[in-house]
């Protein structure tokens, strides 16, 4: 079974739909029991860095995540997911979980490409070039594009835990793979026929890196 | 880079689509599920439903139309068309739609904006506009004025000032519809749309008037907008969506092929 993560943060359905569609027992969930016995973690999210951390310590889930990633369990970030994952987020300030090392950071203003102004969020659909090989992005085509809704973006604190790089105004780490974690700062659930290749193959993935 | 969306739009009256489809053989013409599926093959970046159901006991068919249409396709929609209150909004969003659009109470209401905004999030939250060109004079400035009623009442309210109002009172994007293109199938307005789009901070969603590729080419280009929303032209089969991509993609606007 797959659990996902529910601590309030938004809408998780869509995440839901996409996993069951796909064929794989699933369950929406914050007990504890279900995180254990869970095979793989699903850590999705909208909302705001700074809440999501406050409810996921209320509901004592980030201790349950942390165990599980130490453990060696597949676990996938989407969105917000993704961004708490990390050490500190500048969206309201945010010590975040820390299971992978580095950043996450608010778009500068005005951000440019050439003489446009970028508007704020990055929200629709955008290439992610993956820069090195992984079980969960494999069959991903050079020009595939995710849907994205973010405002802030993940820097890790080391190039190689970089899986995918995507351009806006500046480059930044769209997708990160990190031992048995893999985290997107799109919305696989959103992206068509792609983003549902790489949820399937996160749930075929054993966590090895290759 | 960002890609520029290209979003088919129906309509939606109890539950049946208004439009007629004459494109494939298989297709339950009027199902909005089917229709809704079939663009999605087709490389649609985005669907907006809207609900013209006139008695509002019947609310409850949209909210199961959506329902089945997140079963089927993994793309954003957005849902609009008698969205009132914020318990409305969290009605379509529940029931699997990416974002609510919210256009006549938003007018009569914009507290409505601020509220389901502070809900949902922004990015939720699509301002419909509909909008008419009056001319300049002390009292609508920009020469654009909101209308509601499908264009038969005049609000008093400049366009330009309220889309600048709406991005404050946290409408996370803007589907700007021209009342005098609506329906002519002779292009967008081009000069409305380019004046919003250079005035906010926020998505702008070009509405009203398509007839064919070229009419998207210039409202993405020269009208600024992020995205174009079709209708007759795709549902009645004249074009196919990835035919419009493959002509914007010719002309140097970036979307998206691979799907």
């Amino acid at each position: 079974m797959i659990a996902i993560i529910d601590y309030k943060a938004g809408n998780l359905a869509s995440v839901e739909r996409a996993v069951r569609k796909l064929g794989y027992p699933c369950k929406v969930t914050n007990k504890a029991e279900d995180i254990k016995n869970a095979e793989r973690i699903i850590f999705p999210g909208v909302g705001a860095a700074g809440q999501a951390m406050a409810d996921l310590k209320a509901l004592g889930l980030d201790n349950l995540i942390r165990e599980a990633f130490l453990g060696g369990k597949p676990i996938l970030g989407i969105c917000l997911g993704t961004q708490i994952i990390f050490e500190y987020s500048e969206e309201n300030d945010t010590t975040c979980m820390g299971l992978v090392p580095g950043q996450v950071r608010l778009f500068p203003q005005p951000l440019m490409e050439g003489d446009t102004r970028l508007k704020i969020p990055h929200m629709g659909w955008n290439g992610m070039k993956i820069v090195r090989p992984h079980p969960v992005f494999s069959g991903v085509e050079a020009g595939s594009e995710f849907y994205f809704v973010h405002s802030y973006y993940p820097v890790p604190a080391d190039d190689s835990y970089i899986a995918g790089l995507t351009g806006y105004g500046l480059e930044f780490a769209s997708a990160v793979a990190y031992k048995n974690l893999v985290a997107l700062q799109c919305h696989p659930e959103k992206s068509g026929w792609v983003g549902l290749k790489v949820l399937d193959s996160f749930c075929r993935w054993d966590g090895y890196a290759q | 880079m960002l890609s520029k969306r290209i979003i088919p739009c129906l309509d939606v009256r109890a539950g049946r689509t208004t439009k007629g489809i004459k494109f494939k053989d298989n297709i339950d013409i009027g199902d909005p599920v089917e229709m809704a599926r079939y663009y999605y093959e087709e490389g649609t970046d985005e669907i907006v439903f809207y609900d013209i159901t006139a008695s509002s006991d019947k609310r409850d068919i949209m909210i199961d139309v959506v329902r089945r249409v997140a079963e089927e396709i993994f793309i954003p929609f957005s849902v609009g068309g008698g969205i009132r209150t914020v318990e409305d909004m969290r009605a379509v969003l529940l029931a699997g739609a990416e974002k609510v659009s919210v256009n006549t109470a938003a007018v009569q209401n914009p507290k409505i904006v601020s509220e389901g905004a502070k809900a949902f999030g922004s990015q939720c939250i699509v301002l419909g506009m509909d909008v008419k060109k009056v001319g300049e004079s002390a009292k609508i400035p920009s020469g654009y004025e909101m209308v509601i009623h499908g264009g038969r009442t005049y609000m008093g309210i400049d366009a330009l000032w309220w889309a600048k109002e709406a991005e404050n009172l946290g409408a996370g994007e803007i589907c700007l519809n021209s009342i005098d293109a609506d329906g002519t199938q002779e292009g967008y307005e081009l000069t409305l749309t380019r004046l919003i789009s250079e005035a906010v901070n926020i998505p702008v969603i070009a509405s009203g008037g398509a007839g064919k590729p070229e009419h998207l080419y210039d409202v993405l280009t020269k009208g600024k907008a992020d995205a174009a929303l079709i209708a007759s032209m795709v549902h009645y089969g004249y074009y196919r969506i990835k035919d419009i991509k493959s002509y914007l993609s010719e002309k140097g606007v970036k979307v998206r092929l691979n799907w």
